[in-house]
């Protein structure tokens, strides 16, 4: 298949090309030019769009619009809104990331370590990421809820009073950090424990046999080390999923209180949808595409260079 | 340097029993070879040797340091994995560092960042570095030092793994069937080279295989592991013309032995054709026994009037050497016979032919598996026992 799509490229510089092998070269475009059609209107033609509304005022239920240039970005950056919400998304994935990747990775390991069970755990901990955060999100409402909330209960028990979770600007992040962390543990963890399944056993073994007396030996020279691609995967992984939290902001925050919740794609929901300028919308929808793109760019880099062992 | 016993090892897993008492000694300089099908707990053994299992009775000791509490990571006994086991993620010098740098570098100063600052971290890296360079010298493989696995032939691969056995001194060796995932070229040329290390090396070696070719080349001493239990600890030659169990001797050997059921006659004899055994030992008439002759000492012939006859199924040609695989008309067993090609010049399938073998190569095996002593009797002094 490689070879038949890569072949046309080919036909107009050499004439000597078989009629055969033109024909195969045919049928090669024809075969994946559904695959073809599908990317360009579902992939680069609404990100075009997105690029091209980004320099017009166009409004939802306006007709016209007009050409404003790069005034949406320049506007963008005097915004107090989005650079608030530009900051705590930064404060967020800062939080969420790290925590769910090493939470996940101490949690797998003990898992993996004990043999009984283990396909409870991971089922136990897959729950969140399998459960439908929206519906989950008045459960968490209730957990942290400031007086009857289960989770100032218990820190009432150890003589502390506990915060307004969802209700306190200084806090609010804080709690939304604890739900996204609880929603991505168990998808990192099982990522994880795919990684450490892979690691063969032998490696641990001549570990013991070369003088790796404790664990913290072993992980440093086998399974850290091993575990490079995935971790960076699922730092990846990570870091785009917390960039893109907006379910429990928009069903239990709204963004507030005092702005203190607003992140990316809440804010360019409330330009888009509820303000209705798709314009201004696009231009921030294209800096938090460009964001994603320089991440995945960096983890592809990073892959190629150095945790790729093969 | 060190001598190596293990007493009477024992392992079971889940009630299953591995390992049943197993004691070997292994020579200072000694190579052995440790050889059976694959199940037969031959790893098992070599895993406990290492620390890597624990044993659930018995004694290992090194030197006369008994060594069954001592976790692995302090044995100083090195391992080569049968997939090599190395890091792939450091290069061949890193990896071949490895038991070093745990052993002579503090956990301060194998840190990353600190390590630098902590006195005489530079001294010890510099020393370790003199002895991985020596190391690779001497396997003639400096010129990869810096390449990683991922980037070797398996070949390489394996040359590197000794060195990380080697580099530290360890005082035993142990070698889970590291040729195995050679090309037969290879293998052959590296069984040497291995043999060649051992010596330098002059410590005990317990070499793991189910290639008997392996161990009969390479061991000073064979140990023929079958169903958990030593059956057998000799060297090669001995292993091959005087097996002191059924199971050793069909082990061993290659096309394998030749065995025919059998039983003890009324004057406590064992017969085959023309040539009668007599036991060392004293057995009842009607016990059965086992009748055993390596395929090298049946001789085959067209025209002699003795031996017993038999037709041809198939010949193997494998250039020095002719494969017949007979059928004796009588019973209708199957004998394999291995000839010269100029013996079996001319021999083809189909052809009737008389067999005799060689009546001081014929063993006797209990029931049991025992091989029972026995020495062959002329038939006329057989006669005349009889009727005397």
């Amino acid at each position: 298949m490689a070879e038949a799509i890569a072949a046309p490229g080919l036909i107009g510089k050499s004439s000597a090309r078989s009629t055969a092998e033109r024909r195969e070269a045919h049928s090669g475009w024809m075969l994946s030019l559904p695959a073809l059609v599908l990317l360009f209107m579902f992939i680069l033609l609404p990100v075009a769009a997105v690029i091209l509304m980004s320099f017009t005022d166009y409004e939802l239920g306006y007709t016209g619009f007009k050409w404003v240039g790069v005034e949406n970005y320049a506007d963008l950056f005097t915004n107090r809104t989005f650079k608030r919400s530009l900051w705590n998304t930064t404060v967020y994935t800062a939080i969420v990331a790290p925590v769910s990747i090493f939470m996940a990775l101490g949690l797998a390991m003990l898992i993996e370590s004990e043999g009984i069970g283990r396909s409870f755990f991971r089922t136990a901990y897959f729950l969140p990421v399998a459960s439908l955060l929206v519906a989950m999100a008045t459960v968490w409402q209730y957990l942290f809820h400031p007086t009857i909330g289960p989770v100032n209960a218990l820190l009432r028990l150890v003589d502390i009073e506990g915060p307004n979770w969802l209700g306190a600007s200084g806090y609010v992040l804080y709690g939304l950090s604890i739900i996204g962390v609880w929603q991505s543990v168990g998808f990192n963890l099982v990522l994880f424990l795919a990684g450490l399944t892979a690691i063969p056993r032998e490696l641990y073994a001549a570990a013991h046999v070369d003088g790796a007396r404790s664990s913290w030996d072993r992980f440093r020279l086998v399974t850290w080390p091993m575990l490079g691609p995935t971790t960076l995967f699922v730092t990846t992984i990570s870091i785009i999923n917390a960039v893109k939290v907006f379910e429990t902001v928009k069903t239990l925050t709204e963004g507030g209180p005092n702005k203190a919740s607003e992140v990316l794609l809440f804010t360019i929901y409330q330009e888009g949808f509820v303000y209705l300028r798709v314009g201004y919308a696009s231009a921030m929808t294209v800096v938090f595409l460009l964001i994603l793109v320089i991440l995945m760019f960096l983890q592809y880099r990073i892959q190629d260079r150095q945790v790729h062992y093969s | 340097m060190s001598k190596l016993s293990l007493r009477n090892i024992h392992k079971a897993f889940g009630g299953n029993q591995i390992l049943k008492g197993v004691s070997l000694d292994a020579d200072e300089n000694e190579f052995i070879a440790l050889v059976g099908p694959s199940g037969c707990g031959k790893s098992t053994l070599l895993r406990i040797l290492a620390g890597l299992e624990s044993a659930d009775g018995g004694e290992i000791v090194v030197g006369d340091r008994d060594l069954s509490p001592v976790p692995a990571a302090d044995r100083n006994i090195a391992m080569v994995f049968q997939s090599y086991a190395l890091y792939p993620h450091l290069t061949a010098a890193q990896n071949i560092a490895v038991p070093l740098v745990m052993r002579n570098l503090t956990r301060a100063q194998r840190l990353p960042l600190v390590g630098p600052l902590v006195p005489s971290q530079r001294k010890a890296i510099a020393t370790i570095k003199r002895e991985v360079r020596d190391m690779a010298v001497s396997l003639k493989i400096d010129h990869l030092m810096d390449r990683k696995p991922g980037q070797m032939s398996g070949g390489q691969r394996q040359r590197v793994a000794l060195g990380r056995a080697m580099v530290r001194r360890p005082s035993v060796f142990l070698m889970d069937e590291p040729l195995s995932n050679l090309d037969a070229n290879l293998r052959v040329h590296a069984r040497g080279e291995i043999v060649e290390l051992h010596r330098r090396a002059g410590v005990p070696t317990i070499y793991v295989t189910h290639d008997q070719a392996e161990a009969l080349s390479m061991a000073d001493r064979v140990a023929v592991m079958i169903g958990g239990a030593l059956l057998q600890l000799a060297s090669p030659q001995v292993i091959y013309d005087d097996p002191q169990h059924i199971e050793v001797a069909k082990f061993i050997g290659q096309p394998r032995i030749n065995l025919f059921a059998s039983q003890v006659a009324e004057d406590g004899m064992v017969a085959m054709g023309n040539t009668r055994l007599r036991p060392a030992e004293t057995l009842t008439a009607g016990t059965p026994v086992t009748i055993g002759i390596r395929p090298e000492f049946v001789a085959v012939s067209r025209n002699s009037q003795h031996g017993l006859p038999a037709h041809i199924d198939r010949v193997e040609f494998l250039g020095s050497e002719i494969i017949l695989y007979c059928r004796l008309d009588a019973v209708g067993e199957n004998v394999i016979a291995k000839l010269s090609p100029s013996e079996g010049a001319g021999l083809a399938a189909g052809m009737p032919v008389r067999l005799q073998f060689d009546a001081d190569r014929l063993f006797v095996f209990a029931e049991d598996g025992r091989r029972l002593p026995s020495l062959p009797v002329n038939a006329d002094v057989a006669l005349e026992t009889a009727h005397g």
